[in-house]
C-alpha cells in the first residue's frame, strides 16, 4: 500500500495499527468512542490531503465539501425518505459535484495560494448561511434523521459492529490514495504542486487536473460527512459547515504528512489523542483542543515540515534501492 | 515542418510581436536572437500555445496550432523547454524525466530513458537524488532530458545556457548538437550569439517584436551590423 522508508515509518505505522485494533481489546466504550470520531475525522484529512497534499491546493473550506454530504443524504432521507445507502452516494456525488464547480470556478480565473484558500473558506461561509436559513435544509434547528437501527439504514446499534464499518471505510479512503499516488492522476497532481509552469509546459492540463482534484476531494470529504451525518443522527449548519471542520480537514495532514497515504491518518489519530488528554486533564474547558491544536500546528510546521511520516522517515532510512523510473 | 506567418501577440493591450513569419524545417537547428525584453520568450510561448496570438496564423506539420491546447501541441511533437529551469525540485531525477513521457511517446519511456542517460551521462548518477539538489547546469540538463521524454520533433530551448559557466556553455552546446544530430529540430533561443551561430544552421534576429534579419548562419556571423550590434565589434 505504500512504500516504506525507514524503520521509523515502519514503527510509526505499527503503533498506529497496533492501536486502531487495541480499541477492539480495551473494551472502554470512552476510547472506542472517541476513535470513533477520529476514524471520520481522518476520511476528512484523507479528502484534504488529495488536493492539499497531492496538489498543493490548500484548501481553509473543507467544510464545504463535508457539509454539502451530510445536508444532501440528511435531505434526501429526512425529506424524501430515500434509503441511506443510496443518500450516501447522492452525497458522496453532490459534494464531488460541488468540489468540482468550485474548482472549475476558482482555477479557471488562476486563483492561487492563499487567495484560493480565502475563496474556499468564503464557498464555505456562505453554505452554512444559506443552510442555516432555508428551510429545505431545516434552518437554524437543523437535520434530525429517525433512529432506525439496521444495516440497510447504516446506523449500527452494536459499536463495535459501527467501529469496523469505519475502520473499514478508511482502509479503503487510504487505498484509494495509494492509488492516487501511484497513477498518473497523481503524478500530474504533484507536478502542478512542484511548479505549475512547468507541468503545462510538459503537456500536462494542469487546469484539468486541479478541477478533478477537488472533484475527488469533493467525494472523500462528502463521504465523510455522511458518516457524521449516520453517527448522529443529527446535522445543523454550523457542525457541517462551521470553520472548525475545515480546520480539522487540513491540520491531520500537516502534522501527520501531507501528500502521504499514511500521513493524513496518523496526524488525525494523534491529534484527537493529545486533544483528549489535554480536556481529560484540564476537565473540558471549551475551545482547549483547538488552542492546543495550533500550538500543535506551529511546532509542527516548524520542527517537521513534512509531518510524522517525513520525521519518521529519517530514522533508519532503508538502503536506496535502484529505482530507475519511480 | 512549423510554419509562422504575420504572428501578432502580446499581453493584454500591449503588442509584443508585431507581425512575425518563420518557417523551420524537420532536423534543422535554428537560433533566435536578440537583446532582452525584444519577445522572444513571448515567441515561444505562442508556439506552445501558453498565448494566444491576436493575428496569424501557425502550422505544425500542416495542422493548425491557433487554438490548440499547450497539451495538445505536446502531443503533435513539439517539447517546449522553457526559460529558467523549470525542474520539479522535490521530485527525484527519474521522477522529473518520466513525467515528460506522459503526453507522448508513453510506450516507448523505457527506450527514451536510456536514450537521454547515454546523452547526459550526469543525469545517470543522480536518478534518485532530488532534483533541486542539482547544480544550475544539471538542471538545465534535466530540464532538456525531461522535454526529450516526449520524442519530440521539434524542441524549443529558451536560454539553455543561461547562468551557466563558460565551461558549462560549451558542453551544453555540444549537447545541442548532439541531440540535433538524432534527427530533432531545435529552435534555439540564445544570447550566446557567436555559439549559437556556430551551431544553428539558420538564424533569425529579432528587434522590438520584428525580425530584423534572417538568413544561414554563416552569413549572418560575418554579417558587419550584426556583428557591431550583438558584439560591439
Ligand atoms: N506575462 C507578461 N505580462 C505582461 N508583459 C509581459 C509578460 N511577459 C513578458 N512581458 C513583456 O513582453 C516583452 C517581451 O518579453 P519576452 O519575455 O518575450 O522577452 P525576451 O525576448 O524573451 O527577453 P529575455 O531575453 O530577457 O528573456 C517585455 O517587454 C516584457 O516586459
Ligand atoms: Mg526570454
Amino acid at each position: 500500500m505504500m512504500k516504506l522508508n525507514s524503520t521509523g515509518q515502519l514503527v510509526l505505522i505499527l503503533v498506529a495499527v497496533a492501536y486502531l485494533l487495541g480499541v477492539y481489546f480495551i473494551s472502554s466504550p470512552v476510547w472506542m468512542g472517541f476513535t470513533i470520531n477520529a476514524l471520520i475525522v481522518a476520511v476528512l484529512a484523507l479528502s484534504w490531503n488529495v488536493t492539499g497534499g497531492f496538489g498543493g491546493l490548500s484548501s481553509f473550506g473543507h467544510a464545504v465539501l463535508y457539509g454539502t454530504g451530510a445536508y444532501t443524504s440528511a435531505i434526501l432521507q429526512v425529506t424524501y425518505g430515500v434509503n441511506a445507502w443510496v443518500a450516501l452516494v447522492a452525497g458522496i456525488a453532490m459534494a464531488a459535484a460541488v468540489g468540482g464547480f468550485i474548482g472549475a470556478l476558482a482555477f479557471r480565473y488562476g486563483v492561487k495560494g492563499s487567495y484560493f484558500a480565502l475563496v474556499t473558506l468564503a464557498f464555505a461561509e456562505v453554505f452554512r448561511i444559506c443552510a442555516a436559513s432555508f428551510d429545505f435544509t431545516g434552518g437554524g434547528s437543523g437535520l434530525q434523521l429517525k433512529l432506525a437501527p439496521g444495516i440497510s439504514n447504516i446506523q449500527f446499534a452494536d459499536r463495535t459492529v459501527l467501529y469496523t464499518f469505519l475502520l473499514a471505510i478508511v482502509v479503503l479512503v487510504m487505498l484509494l490514495t495509494a492509488w492516487i499516488k501511484y497513477s498518473r492522476f497523481g503524478a500530474y497532481l504533484v507536478a502542478v504542486r512542484e511548479n505549475e509552469d512547468a507541468a503545462r509546459a510538459l503537456g500536462i492540463d494542469t487546469y484539468r487536473i486541479k478541477v478533478l482534484a477537488m472533484a475527488v476531494s469533493g467525494a472523500f470529504g462528502g463521504l465523510a460527512g455522511v458518516l457524521y451525518l449516520q453517527l448522529w443522527l443529527f446535522i445543523d449548519s454550523s457542525i457541517a459547515y462551521g470553520s472548525s471542520v475545515s480546520i480539522e480537514a487540513l491540520i491531520g495532514p500537516i502534522i501527520g504528512g501531507a501528500g502521504t497515504v499514511w500521513g493524513p491518518v496518523l496526524g488525525t489519530l494523534g491529534l484527537h489523542l493529545i486533544g483528549e488528554g489535554a480536556k481529560t486533564l484540564l476537565s473540558n474547558a471549551p475551545g482547549l483542543n483547538f488552542v492546543l491544536y495550533a500550538v500543535v500546528l506551529i511546532c509542527a510546521l516548524r520542527f517537521m515540515p513534512n509531518g510524522l511520516v517525513g520525521l519518521a522517515g529519517r530514522i533508519g532510512p532503508f538502503a536506496k534501492k535502484e529505482s530507475k523510473d519511480a | 515542418m512549423l510554419e509562422i506567418s504575420g504572428v501578432r501577440a502580446g499581453y493584454g493591450s500591449m503588442t509584443v510581436l508585431q507581425g512575425v513569419d518563420m518557417s523551420i524545417k524537420a532536423g534543422e537547428i535554428v537560433a533566435l536572437l536578440g537583446s532582452n525584453g525584444v519577445g522572444k520568450t513571448t515567441l515561444n510561448n505562442v508556439i506552445s500555445g501558453f498565448i494566444r496570438p491576436n493575428a496569424g496564423t501557425l502550422t505544425f506539420k500542416g495542422v493548425p496550432l491557433t487554438g490548440k491546447k499547450p497539451a495538445d501541441i505536446v502531443a503533435l511533437g513539439i517539447a517546449h523547454v522553457p526559460e529558467g529551469r523549470k525542474i520539479f525540485p522535490n521530485l527525484s531525477v527519474a521522477e522529473n524525466l518520466s513525467l515528460g513521457a506522459f503526453r507522448r511517446a508513453g510506450a516507448n519511456r523505457k527506450q527514451n530513458f536510456e536514450r537521454i542517460c547515454a546523452i547526459f551521462p550526469k543525469l545517470r548518477q543522480r536518478l534518485n537524488q532530488s532534483a533541486g539538489t542539482l547544480s544550475g547546469g544539471e538542471q538545465q540538463m534535466l530540464a532538456i532530458g525531461r522535454g526529450l521524454m516526449s520524442e519530440p520533433e521539434l524542441l524549443i530551448l529558451d536560454e539553455p545556457s543561461l547562468g551557466l559557466s563558460p565551461i558549462m556553455v560549451e558542453e551544453m552546446f555540444n549537447l545541442i548538437t548532439k541531440i540535433n544530430a538524432e534527427g530533432v529540430a531545435i529552435l534555439l533561443v540564445e544570447q550566446n550569439v557567436m555559439q549559437s551561430l556556430a551551431v544553428a544552421g539558420r538564424a533569425y534576429v529579432i528587434e522590438q517584436g520584428r525580425f530584423v534579419m534572417e538568413g544561414a548562419a554563416a552569413d549572418l556571423i560575418s554579417d558587419k551590423q550584426l556583428r557591431q550590434a550583438y558584439l560591439g565589434m
